[in-house]
């Protein structure tokens, strides 16, 4: 059980995706201009990223390692997570309209967000097992909704601030992330996993 | 008296107070003006509606305008005078604009109108003193002006808590409410007991600055002496405690909630001098007409309060209190803190103005540059209502509206605390003035669009329902036409030529309205071009006119051509339609009921034992006599109204079928009969072959009857011997068919013989039957033989076979007839299912009609041409007369005439049509119909040149005739149609063959009607050499 | 090689099964509609006045949805362009000059002694603005007018006047500040502006 906390713990804080993995680093750029549509992002990263990490531990497996195939994961993977992707896009259309207005225009992008298929490959680097690969998707996708709402939220004032010219836009931007990368340096060796 | 709870609310300021100055002075009186400026809107909500008119005059207290709406609010003369003019005139608003006002010239007289005091107020219903109030023009006082007697409606909304006066008075400078209570204490009480009265509120409270000492005690005084109810509540200076929602947090510790009103959590506030308004109309019957006013600022010399009536000028009150010119730097309507500047002294004071300010440039120093903000959050330290300003401020200036709103910008008050508090100096509220206006904005046009939108929608749905109609209603104009045409038409095909008629006469009169409107509209231009003298004008339009007159002209004579033609054609055909229809109808009625019929009979023998089928069956023999039944009366009316030919065709028709059906029981009892002599012992079989033999009688019967019917009508009709070859060929063929049934009951009966078959005596009945059956047609062959041996003695082989070809063109002509009536059929569907023309034209439909048609025409002059062959030959041999073959022949030489020009007429229709739907003109001559157009014309002109020469052969002899040149011609037509014929029969029998093996069922009567055929096509080879030698031989 | 041929076969096998999923999934849920064109349609400004070109709001919103530019709506200005900019998530530009240029609010006014009664503009108006009947004298309800100009055209007699709105104490809103820097800073005293003044 305190094993699965600490997955949680360090994909959360200390092993964060974004600020400290250097993954998914795209959407957290260019979708935290605004704190709902972040929100929306964060919401469909967690679960397309829960969701594929699950069908890729189990293509991995119970399709690729019985036939000595382990080399074939990276293509492999990104079949699932385009196809998870996808699928979801599709149900969330047809039975929520509503969570589709949220979640809709950014279930596409998460297709190529590496941060999805970094975690599909960490999971079988660190043989994680079952219940182990979920919790990691899942702490992995809480840490980058987490950087990403706060960033957004920081976003959002430094918009509307008086920001030295050249500065204005992504540079500001830029930076704030970096502060924000060094402040999650703090959180580092508080889990040993 | 006990002490009162104070709250505190959050935030405030402490401005220095500056009171003192005005209260130097005792309240002033100023003098009247020369002219008071009354704005239609002093209160919020709609300006009210002047009663009066320019040069009217006035007392004192007589209302000039009366509410507009809901909220709105009355206005009075403040003083007896004239009416000047009701124009626009620059007023006490923050934008320096101008509006309505009524300007009043005072005669200086006082003069007041009756006043009329409300007395009895304690006993009136709450609204009638609510409308009186109204009447009264009474509104809020304090600063936004909102009319009471809708505050008061809206405090009943749910009981009142807390009745709530506010005389606190927060701002700097002001003190017109603490002269009000000095000076009217008494009235103060009086008003506020009236509106208790009227909100019956379960506690009263007077919120009161501390900073006015006098005033609290005259006020605790009063209440002591009265015993009153009504407690002052003290509480501390700050700014701005005299806001409403302030004020109440202050009293009660309760929030208003964002986007509510005092009155939903149970709490109504009124300020001092509204209550002291409500005193004056109430008891003494006067309307609000004046007020207090503090006139203060170091520009002033003399400071002080002052009770002004309404519409006085600025500059008056300015003059009164001693202004210095110089020293007046910034003159404020309202405090210093929510007052806005004023552009011109010439605004007058209305019911809101609690102050005028009137600053030196000391007092009021011009709002230092504004800086960028620094995020000391002292604005959020000074906010009263717990706002973030400085993001409020962010958002406004990024013009982020939307997310502004949801930090609830629309409860600020807009009191000046953040801003007053500000170090950079920036104009918060200023930024969210702007901000909420233009979110007013995009809300009012959001609200427009919607509408605009709406109209436009309904707009459309609108125009396309009546498009809708429109064309409802022109499909149902059109929908009869095509319907009886196809009626009319299809029967007969010279029928067509009427309807064609028909229609082409209505376009032609169409046609000719259009081209008489357009003369007339040409004519006139011509006229009017000539009263101007254009000269290049009147040459086209002349140009024109004379094209158009030409045009006209050319319809009217079609018209009269077609006047001529149209009833001629019409009658004679419309008639044998109905009958020819109801044949039809019968027919197809009857064939209906067999195809049941014989499906039950099908079903019953897979289940024999099922009692409903066998009802069924019954029911649908029953049905079938009836559709008999009907089909005979048709059949016998028909004769009658149609032409006796058709009515033969009928009869062949309805031989043939019965024929047919005869055939059918026949097999059908051998097949039976079969099956018996394999099962003996089956007793259902047994049922089913008494019943086939029942059916085979009742078709056999039939037969007989059809047979009598054809002898009757076919007889008058055509030449005797014709009628009684086909008899006799029928008769042939039935003793023929009668012999098969002897054989196959003969065999059948050796059959059961051998088996000992219990039903050998039915069989043996059966037998003797056919016997009996084929006897007397051999008999009744025997008989017409010989008839017709007396009456053809020489030429009877000729005559068979000319009866012969006639049955086998009448058939090929019901064919064709029938053809065109199909495709006419579905031209008319195509055209009811709203198939544009040229879809129609795409499909199949017209080609086959076309073609039919074309058939059509071939086949009866073939027929025409056979009868006057057979006529000739008869004649030539017998001697007997032409003249009625002659009639024949030219009535059919006629109806192809009259085919060949309806032809013409669609192909030119079409082709019209073509030109009209815009295309081009080689389109058109891609198309067929040119082409056709051409064929049709050049068929007419044959037939023409044929009929030109038939009269002048009525007249010669028929030796002579033999040696004429003419009808070599119809010779050759003749060989043609033969050959034409032999190829048809040819093609037929090939047919029949194939159908042979496909059919091996009805084997026997397929080679039978080979065999007819081949017969046929021997004759009309026969026919067709013999044809030819004679045209040798001329 | 069988490892080879085994690898190709098993991600096709994958490709397939996956496509499958998709196929169904694409039958199964499928949706009608576009809802991005309500969206776009209640961006803008509903005058209906067809300067875009398309008859109407819907129309234009229909065509932009399908791909035309976001800058042809006159009436709505550069405000609904940036609107449209932000829903579609695409760059703001300037309004297209060919389409007309934004102008201030404007309603239709009858000069109502010269109208001949023709009823053309009744006709023309696409909101039902326009109150009159044939022979009789029309008028304008100015509180429905979107300001299209459309009925200015048909009018025989030219006797419809575009009138700008003007801004009354109701419609006045407040003027934003002029903001940081907007004037000459002097917040620090000098001399020589002591000296300027002098």
């Amino acid at each position: 059980m305190t094993e699965y906390l600490l997955i949680l713990v360090s994909t959360i804080l200390v092993n964060n995706f974004v600020l400290v993995q250097f993954l998914g680093l795209c959407p957290f750029m260019g979708v935290s201009g605004k704190l709902e549509t972040s929100i929306g992002m964060a919401m469909a990263t967690t679960f397309v990223l829960t969701l594929s990490s699950l069908c890729s531990y189990l293509t991995f497996t119970y399709i690729l390692q019985p036939f000595g195939l382990e080399y074939l994961q990276t293509i492999s993977f990104i079949l699932v997570i385009a196809v998870v992707v996808q699928f979801t896009e599709m149900v969330v259309h047809k039975t929520s309209p509503l969570l589709y207005r949220v979640l809709g225009i950014f279930l596409p992008l998460i297709t190529t967000n590496c941060a999805v298929l970094g975690v599909a490959l960490q999971n079988i680097s660190k043989q994680n097992d079952f219940v182990e690969s979920i919790l990691y998707g899942f702490g992995a996708a809480v840490g980058f909704s987490f950087v990403l709402v706060l960033f957004a939220a920081m976003r959002e004032r430094i918009n509307v601030a008086d920001v030295p010219v050249v500065f204005k836009g992504s540079a500001i931007g830029m930076i704030t992330a970096g502060l924000m990368a060094l402040a999650f340096m703090g959180f580092t060796a508080l889990v040993q996993i | 008296m006990q002490t009162f709870d104070i709250f505190s609310f959050h935030g405030g300021i402490h401005p220095p107070e500056n009171k003192a100055q005005s209260l130097q002075l005792p309240l002033g009186r100023p003098s009247l003006p020369n002219e008071l400026i009354l704005p239609l809107g002093q209160h919020i909500g709609q300006s009210s509606r002047p009663m009066v008119k320019a040069g009217d005059r006035v007392l004192k207290g007589q209302a000039l305008a009366m509410n507009n709406g809901f909220l709105s609010s009355f206005l009075h003369a403040p003083t007896s005078g004239t009416i000047s003019a009701i124009e626009e005139r620059l007023i006490a608003h923050p934008s320096g604009l101008s509006d309505l006002c009524v300007i009043l010239q005072p005669d200086g007289l006082e003069e007041w109108q009756a006043l009329e005091p409300l007395v009895d107020w304690q006993t009136q219903n709450r609204t009638d003193v609510l409308a009186y109030l109204s009447e009264m023009g009474i509104v809020g006082m304090g600063g936004a002006g909102f009319p009471t007697q809708v505050k008061l409606q809206g405090a009943n909304k749910s009981p009142l808590t807390h009745f709530i006066i506010n005389a606190a008075e927060c701002e700097p400078y002001i003190t017109a409410d603490d002269m009000l209570i000095r000076e009217k204490t008494l009235e103060l009480i009086l008003g506020i007991e009236v509106l208790q009265h009227l909100v019956n509120a379960s506690q009263v409270v007077i919120g009161i600055e501390d900073n006015k000492p006098t005033a609290i005690k005259l006020l605790n005084d009063l209440l002591a002496e009265r015993n009153s109810t009504i407690k002052v509540a003290v509480v501390p200076t700050k700014y701005p405690s005299g806001g409403e929602k302030q004020l109440i947090q202050l009293l009660t510790g309760k929030e208003v909630p964002s986007g509510q009103h005092p009155a939903d959590i149970g709490i109504l506030c009124q300020n001092v001098g509204t209550c002291v308004a409500v005193h004056d109309a109430i008891y003494l019957g006067k309307p609000l007409i004046s007020r207090f006013t503090t006139l203060t600022g170091d520009a002033l010399n003399a400071p002080q309060n002052v009770e002004v009536l309404l519409g006085t000028p600025v500059s008056h009150l300015l003059e009164y209190a001693e202004s210095q010119d110089n020293k007046l730097h910034r003159l404020v309507m309202g405090g210093p803190m929510m007052g806005f500047t004023l552009d011109s002294t010439q605004v007058p004071v209305v019911k809101t103005s609690n102050c005028i300010l009137a600053a030196t440039k000391e007092e009021l120093p011009p709002p230092a540059p504004e800086q960028a903000c620094i995020r000391c959050g002292m604005c959020e330290q000074a906010c009263p209502v717990s706002l973030l300003p400085q993001q409020l401020l962010w958002f406004s200036k990024s013009q982020e509206h939307e997310k502004a709103e949801h930090h609830n910008l629309f409860d600020c008050i807009e009191c000046g605390a953040c801003s007053y508090v500000c170090p950079s100096s920036i104009p918060l509220v200023q930024y969210y003035r702007h901000s909420k206006s233009t979110i007013r904005e995009a809300r009012e046009s959001a609200v427009k669009a919607d509408l605009a939108k709406q109209r436009f929608e309904a707009r459309k749905a609108r125009q396309e329902a009546e498009a809708a109609e429109k064309e409802a209603k022109r499909l149902a104009r059109q929908k009869p036409a095509p319907a009886k045409d196809a009626n009319k038409v299809a029967p007969k095909a010279a029928a067509s030529a009427a309807p064609a008629t028909n229609d082409e006469a209505k376009k032609l009169k169409v046609d000719l309205a259009i081209a008489k409107t357009k003369l007339k509209k040409l004519e006139k231009q011509l006229l009017s071009a000539q009263e101007n003298e254009h000269v290049e004008e009147i040459n086209s339009l002349q140009l024109q006119v004379t094209d158009q007159a030409n045009q006209v002209k050319d319809l009217e004579a079609q018209m009269a051509k077609f006047a001529e033609a149209a009833p001629v054609a019409k009658p004679t055909p419309a008639k044998q339609d109905s009958a020819g229809d109801e044949l039809k109808k019968a027919k197809v009625d009857l064939a209906l009921v067999g195809v049941k019929l014989k499906k039950a009979q099908k079903q019953l023998d897979e289940t024999p034992d099922d009692a409903d089928l066998k009802q069924k069956v019954a029911d649908l023999e029953a049905q079938q006599k009836a559709a008999q039944a009907k089909l005979d009366q048709a059949t016998s009316a028909a004769p009658a109204q149609t032409t006796p030919k058709a009515a033969a065709n009928t009869n062949s028709d309805e031989l043939k079928k019965a024929k047919v059906d005869l055939a059918l029981a026949g097999v059908k009892l051998k097949k039976a009969q079969k099956q018996l002599a394999e099962a003996p012992d089956d007793a259902d079989l047994k049922q089913k072959v008494a019943d086939l033999e029942a059916q085979q009688k009742a078709a056999q019967a039939k037969l007989d009857q059809a047979q009598t019917i054809d002898t009757a009508p076919t007889k008058p009709a055509n030449d005797g011997t014709t009628a009684n070859n086909d008899e006799l060929k029928k008769l042939k063929i039935d003793a023929a068919i009668a012999k098969a049934a002897v054989k196959k009951v003969e065999k059948a009966l050796k059959k059961a013989e051998e088996l000992q078959a219990p039903e050998l005596d039915t069989l043996r009945q059966q037998f003797k039957d056919a016997q009996q059956r084929a006897t007397e047609l051999e008999n009744a062959l025997a008989n017409p033989n010989a008839q017709q041996a007396t009456a053809t003695p020489k030429s009877a082989e000729n005559n068979v076979g000319t009866a012969d070809e006639d049955k086998k063109r009448k058939v090929d002509l019901a064919i064709a007839k029938a053809g065109i009536k199909k495709a006419e059929k579905n031209i008319a569907l195509l055209k009811e299912q709203g198939k544009s023309e040229e879809e129609i034209q795409a499909s199949e439909w017209p080609q086959k009609l076309i073609e039919a048609q074309q058939k059509l025409a071939l086949l009866e002059t073939a027929t025409a041409a056979e009868d006057t062959s057979s006529k000739e030959t008869s004649t030539a041999t017998q001697a007997q007369p032409a003249a009625p073959t002659k009639a024949d022949d030219d009535k059919k030489r006629k109806i192809d005439l009259a085919i060949a020009k309806a032809g013409i007429k669609k192909a030119e229709k079409n082709l019209v049509l073509l030109k009209e739907q815009g295309k081009s003109e080689e389109e058109i001559q891609a198309s067929e119909w040119p082409q056709k157009l051409l064929e049709a014309q050049q068929k007419l002109a044959q037939l023409e040149s044929n009929e030109a020469p038939q009269p002048a052969n009525a007249e010669p002899s028929n030796a002579e005739r033999a040696n004429d040149e003419a009808p070599q011609a119809s010779l050759a037509e003749q060989i043609k149609q033969q050959k034409i014929a032999v190829a048809l029969a040819k093609a037929q029998a090939n047919k029949l063959a194939k159908k042979l093996g496909v059919e091996p069922d009805n084997a026997e009567q397929v080679q039978l009607e080979i065999a007819q055929l081949k017969d046929k096509q021997a004759q009309a080879e026969h026919l067709l050499e013999q044809l030819m030698k004679q045209q040798e031989s001329q | 090689m069988t490892t080879v041929l085994l690898a190709i076969g098993i991600l096709v096998l994958l490709a397939l099964v996956f496509g499958g999923i998709l196929g169904y999934a694409n039958v199964r849920f499928h949706v009608e509609g576009d809802p991005i064109v309500d969206q776009i349609d209640a961006l803008l400004p509903q005058t209906q006045c067809g300067q875009c070109g398309h008859p109407g709001c819907r129309p234009y919103a229909e065509a932009i949805s399908n791909g035309e530019a976001i800058n042809h709506c006159p009436p709505g200005g550069q405000a609904t362009i940036q609107a449209l900019a932000d829903l579609l998530d695409v760059e703001a530009i300037p309004l297209d000059g060919d389409h007309g240029t934004e102008s201030a609010k404007r309603v239709a006014v009858i000069r109502e002694d010269e109208c001949i009664g023709c009823t053309k503009c009744i006709q023309a108006c696409p909101v039902d603005a326009i109150l009159g009947a044939a022979k009789q004298m029309h008028t304008v309800i100015s509180d429905e007018c979107t300001g299209c100009d459309l009925c200015v055209e048909p009018c025989p007699v030219d006797c419809i006047d575009m009138v700008e709105v003007g801004v009354n104490t109701k419609t006045w809103s407040w003027d934003k500040p002029q903001g940081v820097a907007s004037t000459s800073l002097n917040i620090i005293a000098t001399d020589r502006q002591t000296e300027a003044a002098h």
